[in-house]
């Protein structure tokens, strides 16, 4: 088979040890049978390890932080597309993918596809409103309340009771066994990502999680369950195994026919003792640990991009189960002068 | 005793199970045990082949038999 070339512009390269997406993506779409795939990264910040890791991605260029909106990311993607003549963009962060969401249209114009959910898809997942979400699409959800303030705890914690999940809108969640630590947890969150904080009842249970593809139409284009087998102290996957997991998949498949989902995504599931099934969290794009499912048969950052390129692609039925990844890490050399690169000028 | 129908077993003593994730290892005689419930011989089966196979008594075979049952149920590696 011929392979076509194309260029693909990927963020979330901060292969750090709370990785983002953006390094197992790539190495998805190095190994396409399909494309032979120039990567630029589009990083947010110097020390994002991606931009150095040279064997993957091709070169890399600053983008703006999401908080300086939609024109300024444009302008800067405009630039980028007329050095890279850029064929697709993956956005890998949640926090930017509003702006990309609503510059989906504009990027078309320029001719940089996307493969993105819409902003009622995204909108209806956020953990804030995973309540109504569960009762939209028959699928169970622990108790959860938004709160924006730390006095709100207490009538909260009388409702559900101790532990308590405390999270963030957009990242991080920590147990909670009393109401010193429920406020302290409180403090750290808001502190670090703003308010409001998301009060959720904790349902006791072994995690277990699934990376699927949507083709927007209704049908799961490829979905792998996972479950952590070794687990960092924030929480992340640093080892996992692949899962025959049926009810995961229906569950899956459920949402993508219900919500006509487009693009990646990661639920986290809770399973409980009595083979219950409750959902946690949905992140509206690929996990990091997405090059598990390339590794046991299913390439879904590059069946994204087939679709996103217009193709119309069989839905994967297959994977391997009992396939493992296992994270390290590991001291790249880099010169300054790279380093003075990307921070001077934006580029490397 | 029926062991889970999708249980891996290796040759090697490994024992996988797919629905959790949830990897195990057994001695020879732990894994010639569980070969034979997978081929579906019944514990009194199970016991005669122990007795034949292994230079033991009755009562040992029974005790480790009812001890190694207890643990598969505790592991969640049988269904009824």
């Amino acid at each position: 088979m011929t392979k076509r070339n194309i260029t693909v512009g990927v963020t979330g390269l901060n292969n750090i040890d709370s990785p983002g997406p953006g390094i197992p993506v790539i190495r998805g779409l190095k190994e396409s049978k399909h494309f032979n795939c120039r990567i630029i990264g589009l990083s947010y910040d110097a020390m994002e390890p991606g931009i150095y890791m040279h064997e993957v991605v091709d070169k890399t260029y600053q983008i703006p932080l999401p908080s300086a909106g939609q024109q300024s990311l444009l302008t800067r993607l405009e630039y980028i597309h007329q050095q890279e003549k850029l064929d697709v963009i993956i956005p890998n962060f949640d926090a930017e993918l509003y702006n990309f969401i609503k510059l989906q249209d504009t990027l078309k114009s320029m001719g940089i596809s996307t493969f993105l959910p819409t902003l009622e898809q995204f909108e209806e997942r956020h953990k804030s409103a995973l309540p109504a979400f569960g009762e939209k699409y028959g699928i169970k959800v622990p108790k959860s309340r938004m709160i924006n303030s730390m006095a709100e705890i207490h009538s909260l914690a009388y409702e559900f009771g101790y532990p308590l999940v405390v999270k963030g809108k957009f990242y991080d969640a920590s147990v909670a066994y009393s109401p010193d630590q429920a406020m302290a947890y409180f403090n750290k969150i808001s502190g670090k990502w703003g308010l409001p904080i998301i009060i959720q009842q904790y349902t006791p249970g072994t995690e277990v999680n699934l990376t699927g593809l949507g083709d927007g139409k209704g049908k799961l284009t490829g979905a792998v369950p996972m479950r952590k087998t070794y687990i960092t102290d924030k929480g992340k996957a640093w080892a996992g195994v692949t899962l025959e997991d049926r009810e995961l998949m229906k569950i899956a498949e459920k949402m993508v026919a219900g919500n006509k989902w487009r693009g990646g995504f990661e639920l986290e599931m809770i399973r409980t003792d009595r083979n219950e099934y409750y959902l946690i969290e949905i992140n509206p794009r690929f996990p990091a640990w997405v090059h598990l499912a390339t590794g046991s048969g299913q390439n879904h950052p590059e069946a994204l991009v087939r679709m996103a390129l217009g193709e119309d692609i069989n839905p994967y039925k297959r994977y391997e189960v009992g396939k493992m990844f296992v994270r390290y890490s590991w001291d790249q050399i880099v010169d300054l002068k790279e380093f003075e690169n990307i921070s001077t000028f934006g580029e490397l | 005793m029926n062991l889970l129908k999708n249980l891996a077993l290796s040759d090697t003593g490994f024992v996988f199970n797919p629905a959790t994730g949830d990897s195990f290892s057994v001695n020879p005689i732990g894994l010639d045990i569980l070969k034979l419930l997978k081929n579906g011989k019944s514990e009194n089966e199970i016991r005669k082949s122990l007795l034949d196979a292994y230079q033991t008594d009755k009562e040992t075979v029974e005790k480790d038999l009812y001890d190694f049952f207890k643990m598969l149920e505790q592991l969640k590696l049988t269904e009824q």
